[in-house]
């Protein structure tokens, strides 16, 4: 078992409960998360093969061009696990620009759908490399919507290190678990605020059968 | 009925310095590239261009063509930033409207039904209203929920490109996704649609909700045989990922650049889809 499938576990665990709605994981952890959630504890779960089709377990099963994704956000049935290049300790998400907005030191990809998403519906977060550059004090851009800004949707954090969520009386950003083999120290000195780390457990390995679905779904370790 | 076919330098044509041109299609999928590549090669400047972005984008900032960009993002899809848009970006180089893409959507809805502005969530709490200090929000006449009040996207010209038409402009998409193009057309005074291959009406067989466009909606319909290029057109043909890469790196390096616009975009349509042929 490696760190990564530690990460695709935890994504997975992000459905838990999230029953008859339409997950949508951009990029492969999230994605090899929500089709592990999928085949274990949310059979239920709808996916999209990025494109506009829904895939079953056998196939297509459903029409969903982006303009009907679009109707999804709004009506709300929706879980996303977006990236964000920015993070801060309330959840605000920026993937628009670096810098100034008028004259960015780097320009990202826009807004997207973060601004909509996130006051629509659950949305979470896939980080791959925790570090200081992503994690800071203020974004640049307000993308995606987090606690301080009246929108809690905002759900949980993944990253290579950890798992964070925001459950604390003022919706700031809350260690809750990290992975195995990472000390709480690791995530703090590579976190640019304040975490609250109250009952801070391991992130769980996932089972056997578990890797050995990862496995299937990613046999040619794309994930490493 | 009209017979509408012209020549994508004639669509070119009818655009003048500072209109308003919407572009259909979604990041680097079924994009009116040939129409993008006639714009290049007219005197034409100072254009909004109003687009779910990918290489259309990054094309008519190379050439300097914008003044303008009003968009939800501008990306490559399987590669995340187009070079030039960051360029001009980086360097201060074009005003911007940067809009959530759901809130695009209704603005080109908004435009469609001739409404000047639809209500929406999203937005709200995000930077989208400080980076567009002109939006202004409205409040529920029945509940009091206060909703960004998203401005229509009004056109002057609208350019999409789909697979089949018949030479009065009713138009049909043969993949799985209809982006937007419908909704672009609506949203314009003048509307034109190139395609892989134009075809009698009565040729135009499959599923009728495939029919995106009816003749209303279009304007002049250009017959452009691998036009999307290197933009995806399934059924027709997938994105060319490998000229994609080509496209990148050298938008990436100013000194690459001279040499592909010399290759590739200097001796018109033919000349690039010769280039293109060569190359593969």
């Amino acid at each position: 078992m490696s760190r990564i499938d530690v990460c695709v576990a935890a994504c997975a665990d992000l459905f838990l409960g999230a029953g008859e709605i339409l997950a949508s994981p951009m990029g492969l952890i999230p994605q090899l998360g929500a089709k592990l959630a999928r085949l274990t504890t949310e059979p239920d779960l709808l996916l999209s093969d990025g494109e506009a089709y829904l895939l079953g377990e056998h196939g297509v099963e459903g029409w969903l061009p982006y303009r009907k994704v679009f109707d999804v956000v709004a009506h709300g049935r929706r879980h996303v696990v977006m990236g964000a290049n920015q993070l801060d300790r309330f959840g605000n998400q920026n993937i628009s620009a670096i810098g100034d907005h008028d004259k960015p030191t780097r320009q990202l990809l826009g807004f997207r759908g973060a601004p909509g998403n996130t006051v629509n519906h659950r949305t979470s977060y896939w980080v791959p490399k925790h570090s200081r550059r992503v994690f800071v004090p203020r974004v640049d851009v307000v993308s995606g919507v987090g606690h301080d800004r009246g929108f809690h949707h905002a759900y949980r954090v993944v990253t290579n290190l950890c798992v964070l969520d925001f459950e604390t009386p003022d919706g700031s950003m809350r260690l809750v678990s990290t992975h195995p083999g990472v000390t709480v120290d690791e995530v703090l000195d590579n976190t640019g605020f304040p975490l609250d780390i109250g009952e801070t457990a391991t992130t769980r390995e996932p089972s056997r059968q578990e890797l050995e679905l990862i496995d299937k779904l990613d046999p040619d370790h794309a994930r490493d | 009925m009209r017979d509408k076919r012209m020549s994508a330098a004639e669509v070119a044509a009818e655009l003048s310095d500072g209109m308003t041109v919407g572009i259909g299609g979604w990041g680097s999928r079924r994009k009116p590239m040939a129409l993008v590549r006639a714009i290049l090669d007219t005197p034409v400047r100072d254009l909004t261009i109003v687009s779910y972005g990918g290489p259309d984008v990054g094309l008519l900032c190379a050439a300097g063509k914008v003044r303008r960009l009003v968009y939800g993002f501008v990306s490559l899809d399987t590669i995340p930033y187009d070079p030039w848009f960051q360029r001009v970006r980086q360097q201060g180089g074009i005003e911007v409207r940067e809009f959530d893409e759901g809130m695009f959507y209704s603005g080109l809805l908004a435009a469609s039904h001739r409404l000047p502005f639809l209500p929406i969530r999203a937005g709200l709490g995000s930077d989208v209203l400080r980076v567009n200090p002109d939006l202004k929000t409205v409040q529920s006449p029945y509940d009091g929920e206060e909703l960004v009040a998203m401005p229509a996207l009004k056109l002057d010209v609208a350019l999409v490109h789909l697979n089949r038409a018949d030479p009065h402009g009713n138009g049909q998409y043969l993949g799985p996704d209809p982006y937007f193009d419908d909704l672009f057309c609506m949203a314009a005074k003048r509307r034109f649609l190139s395609c892989e291959q134009i075809v009698d009406t009565s040729e135009l067989d499959g599923p009728p909700q495939t029919l995106l466009t009816n003749r209303m909606m279009v304007d002049g319909v250009v017959e452009t045989p691998n036009g999307a290029h290197f933009t995806s057109c399934v059924p027709d043909y997938g994105r060319d990922e490998a000229f994609q890469r080509v496209y990148a790196k050298s938008a990436a390096d100013e000194e690459l650049w001279p040499s592909f616009v010399d290759q590739f975009l200097s001796r018109g349509e033919t000349g690039y889809q010769l280039a293109v042929q060569a190359t593969s």
